[in-house]
């Protein structure tokens, strides 16, 4: 299978007012990878994932995803997954099946709902009676249901308890193809490095490494958290 | 996920020494069917392309073959499985060595003492 670049940056700088919150961004990642973008809070993860995903306007430089400039087409085969929440409360967990339904040409309701078993998630479940951890699990199940070229995450394990974690880690791994892109930015890294094949890190606005993570522990001797740490210790 | 890493190493290192184990265990034996690089990675937790690596490697050390259509398959002589073997006792002997050594014990001492056992 031949790999083909999902998502390219090429000299992209964003201000928020006059503070810049990226500057200078370029990386491309590619299909059948899984990535994983990695800073503290505030480093600009969240700016370069909205970014991908067009939800930002005023930048310089280019954004192409799959070789193309934001459009109808860009917006059709990324499957984002945003840090906040966005159903209402009173919505039963069958709802919001529907809605990405109706949303979705490419949604797969049938392997929803067999995550949704597996997560111990009941479609008469109401959103409000679930807890943080819960919502996460959902919200990751709706969003790895449609059959996307990319995927995008942003902090799909903050609130999920370390038990979870390994079973949004198989729905991760599970979900695999080498035809698409899954790119998911977290800060928590010791539990789940082994399923990133790149880890790109982002400090400051900055990406100051972006690398095979098998042959950054080759170099280093060291996991993924450690350099982490090491990079980012203050 | 039963296998424990140190992520301080590549990880697709550790796989293969895992599935060498298995080689020498016995677990695994030549005719068996490899399972799909989808339930390896589920299996051990990691990246499918870490799997594939260590698969390929294996390959390439002629301990496994693949067939288009049917899948891989474990292809391992008896006798490169004792040569497997003898490079991971090898290897044990020179890490209890170093242990010994830490704890200001001659190899000559240690040799003893295991006679002693």
């Amino acid at each position: 299978m031949e790999e083909k670049v999902l998502i390219e940056f090429k000299n992209v700088n964003k201000k928020y007012g006059k503070k810049v919150a990226l500057n200078n961004v370029n990386f491309s990642v590619s299909s059948g990878r899984i990535v994983g973008l990695l800073g503290p809070n505030g480093a600009g993860k969240t700016t370069i994932i909205k970014l991908i995903n067009g939800l930002l306007k005023d930048y310089t430089g280019e954004i192409l995803i799959d070789g193309e400039k934001h459009g109808v087409k860009s917006k059709g085969i990324i499957s984002y997954l945003p840090d906040v929440d966005y159903f209402q409360s009173w919505m039963k967990i069958k709802d919001t099946l529907s809605i990405f339904e109706d949303l979705y040409e490419d949604f797969d309701v049938e392997k929803a709902m067999n995550l949704m078993y597996k997560m111990n998630l009941s479609p008469n479940m109401r959103v409000k009676e679930l807890s943080k951890g819960m919502k996460e699990k959902m919200r990751l199940i709706l969003v790895m249901s449609r059959n996307a070229k990319i995927y995008i995450l942003d902090e799909p394990i903050g609130g999920v308890d370390p038990a979870s974690r390994e079973v949004v880690l198989d729905t991760i791994l599970n979900n695999y193809s080498p035809e698409s892109l899954v790119l998911f930015s977290t800060h928590l890294i010791s539990d789940i490095e082994r399923v990133f094949d790149q880890v790109i890190f982002v400090k400051e606005g900055e990406i100051i490494l972006h690398k095979d993570a098998e042959e950054l522990r080759l170099e280093r001797n060291k996991s993924i958290d450690e350099i982490f740490r090491e990079e980012f210790k203050w | 996920m039963t296998f424990s890493f140190n992520d301080k190493f590549p990880i697709y290192m550790q796989i293969i020494d895992d599935i060498k184990a298995q080689l020498i265990s016995e677990k695994l034996k030549t005719g068996d069917q490899v399972d799909s690089v989808r339930n390896l990675a589920l299996f051990y937790g990691v990246n499918p392309n870490t799997i594939q690596k260590a698969l390929s490697e294996l390959e390439k050390e002629g301990l496994m073959k693949s067939e288009s259509t049917s899948g891989r398959f474990i292809n391992a002589s008896k006798e490169k499985i004792d040569e497997i073997k003898d490079i991971v006792a090898k290897e044990k002997v020179s890490k209890f060595l170093n242990e010994m050594e830490g704890l200001g014990i001659s190899k000559d001492k240690a040799v003893l003492m295991i006679m002693e056992e």
